[in-house]
């Protein structure tokens, strides 16, 4: 089988046109819009000692802001797990009126730009807005807390969850489930035991995009947070108010953190998701 | 044949749930944009919308949108065709390399364009002796723009072209085709619905880019203000009316996208369907 395949692949190289031309745009395309603005920041960053770095990196205000950040983007990668698997669900196994519409529904905050959906949110919670005087009697206030900066997060992150585990969902032959009922399983049981263990891999994909994606939002974010130093203040946000009082340094320095972390995550996904793939395949692919 | 969840009263209960989540957190967020956009008439909605410094948001927005999609599409062409037609060392490392915008956060993606091209950067101080300055001025938002939306046609070319083989490309090198001749008359047939999706994306992500863009914009009224960065503005300035009808034009492209998607995914289901 890897004989045919390496003589398949080794052929078509030989047999189809433009490897050279392709192969140079794609490189002089990478290097210049995604590596080299890398390399500047490293740069930037090769003038500070090692104990000036810590020591940006661990101001108070800004480990405040490492907190709000992480914990903001953690309840709303939770609740749109939750969210998310619950609308999988649905949008796969029923048939309703309404149900094309609900599917287009779910891509809303991949296509409406951040800052919209920022001052949107941010007029709904607010006290004099519409969702805000029917939550304000009942003890909740939403805009200017954290609470409005995790809606804010989970908001621009909710497809992240059904677009993963929609088709997982959707290839799960009909017998899985036949099987389950007839030996006696309810329900809740058949879900948990039998459903949610193929869809386990997809969730926490999809759950770790949407974390990553939380962890770096800005637009949707700042109109609802009320940006109160150690109370309401996101990393994105430090880095640009460093950045507008010219503190380059600075800004460069929290960025690499956040990038870090960033890139780490993404490449954590990608292993696990490649180790998930190669057991489901009895060590193979 | 059973199915689990199938009880009617599972069914009504989870169908229940999630229509009304969805309605609370999508549909009446969008609804309320447009509401507020018109809260003061038409009159002043039209007012709004011909406003002298929107006007020019809107060119601007036009503008980089304009440059940047053929940019990126000829890029996410090239690289999906050497990514599922070629074996190379480094083949996945350049995949994974492609993701890295989706990854990185947008003040931080404006703010490293803003090191590298802004004065104090090397090759923004370079360019500052011939007297080019791109950073606060419309290229630099056209660049961090390309930077943000360069993942988008290649991620829907790739797994497309992977499935579909290279197998149609072959036998018409076979038959004496030229490269560019199998690209317009074999692959891009088969490959048009995907790269216009592709492009339709790559289009809202560009005209509703925020944080990159403020990053290097500097935000002057009527130069460098894009459509999003006007929504802010008027926002900050307490003038909501004008700030939702800006908005309100933008949640119409998201629409679009949004249809468009929905009519090109029921393209597809109803052909192999005919198949």
């Amino acid at each position: 089988m890897s004989m045919i395949a390496t003589l398949t692949g080794t052929a078509s190289k030989r047999v189809l046109p433009g490897f050279g031309l392709s192969l140079g745009i794609t490189l002089l395309f990478v290097s210049l819009v995604l590596l080299l603005p890398m390399t500047s920041l490293v740069g930037q960053l090769a003038g500070l000692s090692l104990a000036e770095y810590w020591a940006i990196i661990t101001e108070e205000r800004v480990v405040a802001s490492y907190m709000i950040t992480i914990g903001a983007a953690a309840v709303a990668a939770i609740v749109n797990a939750l969210f998310g698997l619950l609308m999988a669900w649905v949008l796969v196994r029923y048939e309703f009126p309404g149900k094309r519409l609900l599917d287009a529904l779910m891509d809303l905050p991949f296509a409406l730009p951040t800052a919209v959906a920022g001052i949107t949110l941010a007029t709904m919670y607010s006290s004099s807005g519409f969702m805000g005087k029917l939550l304000a009697p009942l003890g909740f206030e939403i805009a200017y807390t954290w609470v409005g900066i995790a809606l804010a997060m989970a908001f621009t992150s909710i497809p992240f969850v059904v677009r993963t585990v929609q088709p997982v969902l959707e290839d799960l032959p009909q017998e899985i489930d036949e099987a389950a009922l007839t030996l006696g399983a309810s329900d809740a049981l058949a879900f948990r035991r039998v459903i949610l263990p193929h869809l386990w891999p997809a969730l926490v994909t999809g759950t770790g995009l949407a974390f990553v994606r939380s962890l770096g939002e800005f637009g949707a974010v700042i109109f609802i947070a009320g940006n109160m130093p150690y109370e309401t203040e996101i990393t994105a946000l430090m880095i640009f108010v460093k950045l507008q009082e010219y503190d380059y340094v600075g800004a460069s320095a929290i960025a690499s953190v956040v990038l870090a972390v960033s890139l780490a995550l993404l490449l954590a996904l990608n292993l696990w998701q490649g180790r998930f793939i190669r057991r489901l395949h009895g060590g193979k692919g | 044949m059973q199915r689990i969840g199938d009880a009617p009263r599972t069914r009504r209960l989870l169908i229940g749930l999630a229509v009304a989540l969805s309605a609370l957190f999508l549909l009446l967020p969008l609804i309320a944009i447009f509401a507020q956009a018109f809260t003061e008439g038409i009159d002043v909605f039209w007012n709004n919308l011909s406003d002298e410094y929107t006007l020019a948001a809107i060119g601007l927005t036009l503008l980089v949108t304009a440059l940047t999609i053929p940019v990126n599409l000829v890029f996410g062409v090239f690289l999906a065709w050497l990514v599922t037609r070629f074996e190379f060392p480094g083949r996945r490392l350049l995949q994974t390399l492609i993701d890295i915008p989706f990854a990185v956060s947008p003040v931080v993606a404006g703010l490293i364009y803003l090191l590298l091209y802004g004065s104090s950067g090397w090759v923004g101080s370079w360019l500052d002796g011939y007297d080019i300055q791109l950073m606060f001025a419309w290229p630099g938002i056209v660049l961090v723009t390309i930077f943000v939306t360069c993942p988008f046609v290649a991620r829907e070319l790739i797994p497309l072209m992977q499935a579909q083989g290279s197998r149609e490309e072959e036998a018409a090198v076979t038959l004496g085709a030229s490269g560019w001749t199998i690209f317009r008359r074999v692959t891009l047939p088969n490959i048009k619905w995907a790269l216009l999706y592709g492009v339709i994306l790559t289009n809202a992500r560009a005209v509703g880019e925020f944080g990159a863009v403020s990053v290097v914009s500097g935000s002057i009224r009527g130069e460098t203000n894009t459509l999003p960065l006007h929504v802010e503005l008027l926002y900050q300035d307490y003038n909501t009316v004008g700030a939702f009808t800006a908005a309100a034009l933008l949640a119409l492209i998201a629409l679009f996208t949004l249809a468009a998607k929905a009519g090109l995914e029921w393209r597809a289901t109803r052909r192999e369907q005919f198949r």
